[in-house]
This record gives C-alpha cells, structure tokens and sequence, in this order.
C-alpha cells in the first residue's frame, strides 16, 4: 500500500528508476526488516539522550528505564551552573569559526591555482596537502605542544593555552580538507565559464570573485559545513591545547563527572544542547555537503 | 545536485588532458625553431589560444607564470607553519632524548640516536610489546570497523535507491549519528554501556536474561566490542552517505534496459549497482581505514587517556606515552613508525586500485 502510494508522488516528481510494480516481494520484504533494525541502532542512543536528559538524577542513577517516570527540565537549566558551558560553548564557537572562516578563504584561493593553472610544483603541493589529511592528528601534537611551549617561553607570549594557538592547530585538519574539496568542486565547474570572463577583459582575480566563486556557492558552503562540523567535535587538541579559560566543549563536557557521581542526565542534556546547532545544520545543508565530497573524491 | 555535477566531472578532466599536451607542444616547438623556421610561427597559435587575453604576450606569460604561486601563497605559508615545520620538528624530536625536563626547551634534549625506535620496536621489552599489542589491536579494530560500516552502508544505500514514504526522514535519522559531534555522541554511548545503569546491561540482563550478571563493558576484554559498536555507529552513515550520492549518478537507462532484458532486482543489484559503485568505494575505503586507524577521539571520550588493553588504539597509545609518561622522544619515535606504515599502505593501496582500474578500462 505504501509502495504505490510513493509510486505516484516519485513518478510526479521524476521519472521512477524502476516501475514500483516490479519490485519483487523478496526486496521489499529486505528492506523493510534491514531498514528497522538499522533504524533502531542508529535511534537507540539518540533516544536514551534525549529521554535521559529529561529525567531526574536519582532515575538516571538507578537502573535504567525506557518510559521516564518522571519528566523535569532541571537539568536544562542546571548544565549552566555545574559547569561554565557558556564559555565553553563560547570557545568553542570562536575557535572552530575562526579556524574554519581562515581555511576556506586561504582554500578558495590555493584552489584557484590548482585547478586553473599548470605550474611546476603543483604535484608536489597537490601531493602534500593531500597526504597530510591521513596523517593522524598525534604527529602534528606533539611537536606543535613543544613548538608553542618553546616559542612563548623565548617571547614570553602565552602561546600555549592560547585560542590562537587552538586555532592555528585546527587549522592542520581544516585547511588541507578545504583545499581537497574546493579543488574538486573547481574542477566539476566547467572552465568555459572563467575563460570566457578572461575574454570579457577580468583580470584574473575579477574571473575569481565574479564567475567562479558565485558558481562554486554550493562548494563553498559544503567545505564551510564540513570544517566547522569537525572542529566542533574535535578532541586531540583541545585536550592538550587548551588552559581553564580556553577550554572548548569536547573537553569541558568532562566536567558532569565529579569524584563521586557523574551527573548523566546533565551530561545528556549538555550533549544535546551542544549537538542540536550543528546537527541541524548539517541536516539543512547535507546536499550541498555531499556534492562537495563526492566532488573532491571523484576528481 | 550531483547529478548536475557529475556529467560536469569529466569535461575539465578531457580538458586537462587536452590542455596539457597543447603546452607542452608550444614549450617545445621555440626550442628546435632556429634550426627549423617554419616551426616558428605555428608556436604562438596554440599559446595564443591558451590565454587569449590581450597585451603583450612576455608580460601576460610572467605574470601568469607568477599568479599560481601568488595565490599559493597563503596556503604555502601555512602549510609550512602547521604541517611541515611540526613534522620536520616531530622528526627530529625521534632521535631525542626528551623527556619531561626538557619540555621549556626541546633543542637542549641530548641525541639519542636510534634508541628510540630500538626501544620502540623491542618487542621482548615492555615499550615495544605494547607497542606491538595496540598496534595489533588497531589493525583488528580497523578491519572490522571499516568492513561493517561498509556493509551497512551499501546496503542502507541500496535499499534506499528507490523512493518509498519516510524515506526522507529515514535518510536524516541515519545521517545524525554522523553529524553529532564526536564527544557527544561517544559520551551518550559511554552512558549506555555503565555497568550499573546502562541500557545495554538492562536490555541484556534484566530483559532478555541472555547474560548471567552485567559484564563490564568499558574495563577488561569487552571493552573491543565496545569501542567496535560505537566505532560502526558513527561510521557507517558516512558510507551511507557517500554512496547514496554515487548512486544518484547510475543512469537510469541502464535500469530500463536490464528491466527489460529480463533482469530482476536482485541481479540488477550485482551487476549494474555495485559495479557502478567501485570508483567510490576505493576512494571511500581508503578513507574510511585511514580515519579509523588514526582515530583517538572514540577511544579518549570512551576510556580516557589511557584504554583497556583490548581497546588500546596507537593513537591513543601515542598520546599516553607522550603526555601521560612524558617521554616524548618515545612518543615521537612511535609516531613516525606510524606515518612510515601509513605511507606504505595508502601507497600499496593506490597502486593496486589504480592498476584494477587501468585493467578494467582495457
């Protein structure tokens, strides 16, 4: 019944890959008990944060129910006292902004290059950028903890603890991910489109900003989305990077735990209050996220 | 949106190609021109059509010639800043021996010479044993993760193809796990999995009894699992996603056709789908081992700094040797046995994917 119910709304909307007739009882029988049980695992956990952070300390620290006895929004409005989430959230926001408004700006331009011009050192920065997006975040840790230390020891600048320093380490996974998926995305633009602003007498940087930045909007947002999402969940650094004063959300979340109780329904709460902006706008955007990647692997 | 951009793709790679061979030509043409004249005046043409802008054509080649690399710039300058001045320092600091004295000043460190990865790879002494196990362990962890999210992937992927009602809702509950920052996601798994008030232990025990007491999960042997089911359920919709979009670019036609030949549904699916899908699943892969091998953010919120041995991931293992026991020399050392690993299994992998792709278009 469902089946040809979407039939019509699909072939309304564009011509159905397959007539729905010719679904075979076996598919749609796979794929209603397959999607159930994945819809279940992925709804589990989301469901136990929501319901917990509704419900009282003492029923989250007892066994665990389903159905809450109880509802309160009092972990709501404690998560703000227990912990200072408002300057973490703060933090937070600042640090992955900046790191990620930096990248994509230094990003659109590197990608320019890369995708318009043959010069010699392209493979090899093409190359690097590339391969130092698999290397893991603890290569880079290490060294730029010391160079930090180092660096504010002989300047007597607090580097270290600092947000720019924060921001300048978010900026090894944000900056080669903008490149990667820019120039993919530049490269899916067909050319005619620059080289025919060239001929209109642009300068090169006015082809730039007057034809292909316009033309790569989608782009642009999908590696915005994309670098701010990661630096939001980001842990490696911040749990070195960062003093009482600059600490972001992945780190000041730990704070729900005390020596002798963890406050899980505040914890719950915290999480979701820190997840609804972004997961909300990565739902929003996530087409434009996808032609961005799929962009940057296909090329 | 990708099925916009998809036909695009090609075009600026026949470009390239196209591109590439008529430069070269009018690089090389001036060079055998003054023995051959009649070579002369072919070179400008294709120049000429290169860049069609007007004035002087010296002018317009240098300051083409330098354009790229002024654009460049800022991301070369960075690039040095963050990536390869820590990595030539984190090379360095291998043959070090720094230890926590020498935090304020890593240079004064004295050489250490190749202790450090003797020491490391010493598999008979502690170090080197741990080393061997977490490395073992993420090796394990990372074929299971990778090839379960995979397979939940292609498979949501695919039972999605065609439209049904709730698919569009379906489509964002799956993607959420993916766009939940990780701590938060990982902090609500850690809850499920408490020992005393955790659902999973509830479920398990006091409901379907199929568990005798409530094993633990985050301490002792289960803690793999663990660390593997949380590792998938963020993972996998990623997969999902990223083969949802390569689908949307399989031509209907080839469909119609099959259809009409006779196919079913099920042997559409393996010769028309998954077929279509291998360019994206190598590059997916790939990237899928890499995040996971590297990964430290599910391991730190689940366990803290320093995991079950079960569940002790290398990055995880780095990050306690370097700032748990402060011997960085030994952190460092580990580290670029980790690159050094990395770099020869994505360099196999590419060569062995790309030379698969070279047959098949024979």
């Amino acid at each position: 019944m469902s089946d040809t119910a979407t039939a019509h709304q699909a072939s309304g909307a564009a011509a159905p890959r397959r007539s729905p007739t010719a679904l075979p009882r076996s598919f749609v029988w796979t794929r209603r008990i397959v999607l159930t049980l994945l819809a279940v695992f992925t709804a589990t956990p989301l469901y136990v944060m929501v319901s917990s952070s509704l419900k009282p300390l003492e029923e989250v620290s007892g066994t665990f129910r389903w159905i809450p006895a109880e509802l309160t929004l009092e972990p709501y409005r404690d998560i703000w006292r227990t912990v200072p989430l408002g300057r973490y959230f703060l933090n937070s926001l600042i640090v992955s902004a900046s790191a990620t408004a930096c990248s994509v700006v230094v990003a659109v331009f590197a990608a320019y290059a890369v995708s318009r011009y043959r010069f010699r050192g392209r493979q090899v920065f093409t190359v690097t950028v590339l391969s130092t997006q698999m290397f893991p975040g603890i290569l880079f840790l290490l060294p730029l903890f010391l160079l930090f230390v180092n660096v504010g020891n002989a300047t007597g600048l607090a580097l270290y603890g600092s947000r720019g320093a924060l921001i300048l380490t978010y900026m090894t996974f944000t900056l080669p991910l903008s490149i990667w998926m820019l120039a993919g995305y530049f490269a899916s633009i067909p050319r005619d489109l620059d080289e025919a602003a060239l001929v209109d007498g642009c300068g090169p940087l006015g082809a730039l900003f007057r034809v292909l930045i316009p033309a790569a909007v989608p782009g642009i947002i999908a590696v915005t989305v994309y670098s701010f999402m990661t630096a939001w969940g980001e842990v490696l650094f911040a749990s070195v990077m960062t003093n009482d004063a600059t600490r972001t959300l992945s780190i000041g979340l730990q704070g729900y735990a005390t020596r002798t109780e963890v406050y899980w329904n505040q914890v719950m709460a915290a999480s979701l209050v820190v997840s609804v902006p972004v997961v909300a706008g990565f739902l929003l955007l996530q087409r434009y996220l996808v032609a961005g990647l799929t962009a940057g692997a296909v090329k | 949106m990708t099925a916009h951009s998809a036909p695009r793709t090609p075009a600026p790679a026949a470009g390239d190609t196209a591109r590439g061979p008529t430069r070269t030509a009018a690089d090389r043409t001036p060079a055998p021109a003054p023995g051959r004249r009649s070579a002369a005046p072919g070179a400008p043409a294709p120049s000429g059509t290169r860049r069609p802008a007007a004035g002087s054509p010296l002018r317009d080649r240098v300051r083409s010639a330098g354009l790229p690399y002024l654009l460049l710039l800022p991301a070369l300058a960075l690039e040095l800043l963050i990536h390869l001045v820590p990595m030539a320092t984190g090379i360095v600091m291998a043959f070090k021996d720094l230890t926590q004295e020498y935090i304020s000043d890593w240079s004064a460190a004295p050489w250490a010479g190749l202790d450090n990865f003797r020491v490391a790879v010493d598999v008979d002494a502690p170090v080197g044993e741990a080393l061997l196990r977490s490395f073992a362990v993420t090796c394990g962890f990372t074929v299971l993760a990778v090839g379960l999210s995979w397979l939940l992937g292609v498979t949501a992927a695919i039972l999605m193809q065609d439209a049904f009602r709730g698919r569009g809702l379906l489509r964002a509950l799956f993607l959420t796990p993916y766009a939940l920052p990780v701590y938060a996601a990982v902090i609500t798994w850690s809850f499920l999995l408490q020992h005393d008030n955790g659902l999973l232990n509830h479920v398990l025990h006091d409901q379907l009894g199929l568990t005798d007491g409530k094993p633990f999960w985050l301490v002792g042997d289960n803690s793999f699992v663990a660390l593997l089911l949380v590792a998938v359920w963020r993972t996998w919709p990623f997969a999902f996603l990223l083969l949802t979009a390569a689908l949307q670019n399989v031509s209907a036609d080839l469909y119609e056709a099959s259809a009409l030949d006779g196919a079913g549904m099920w042997r559409q699916i393996r010769h028309i789908t998954l077929p279509a899908l291998r360019p994206v699943n190598q590059v997916l892969v790939l990237v899928l081992f890499l995040w996971t091998f590297n990964d430290f953010n599910v391991p730190f919120v689940l366990f803290g700094k320093s995991a079950p041995q079960s569940a002790d991931l290398v990055s995880l293992h780095i990050y306690q040797s370097s700032f748990v026991t402060w011997d960085f020399g030994a952190g460092s050392a580990m580290s670029v046995l980790l690159l050094l690993f990395l770099l020869l299994v994505t360099a196999g992998y590419l060569l062995l994917t790309s030379r698969g792709r070279g047959s098949a278009d024979v």
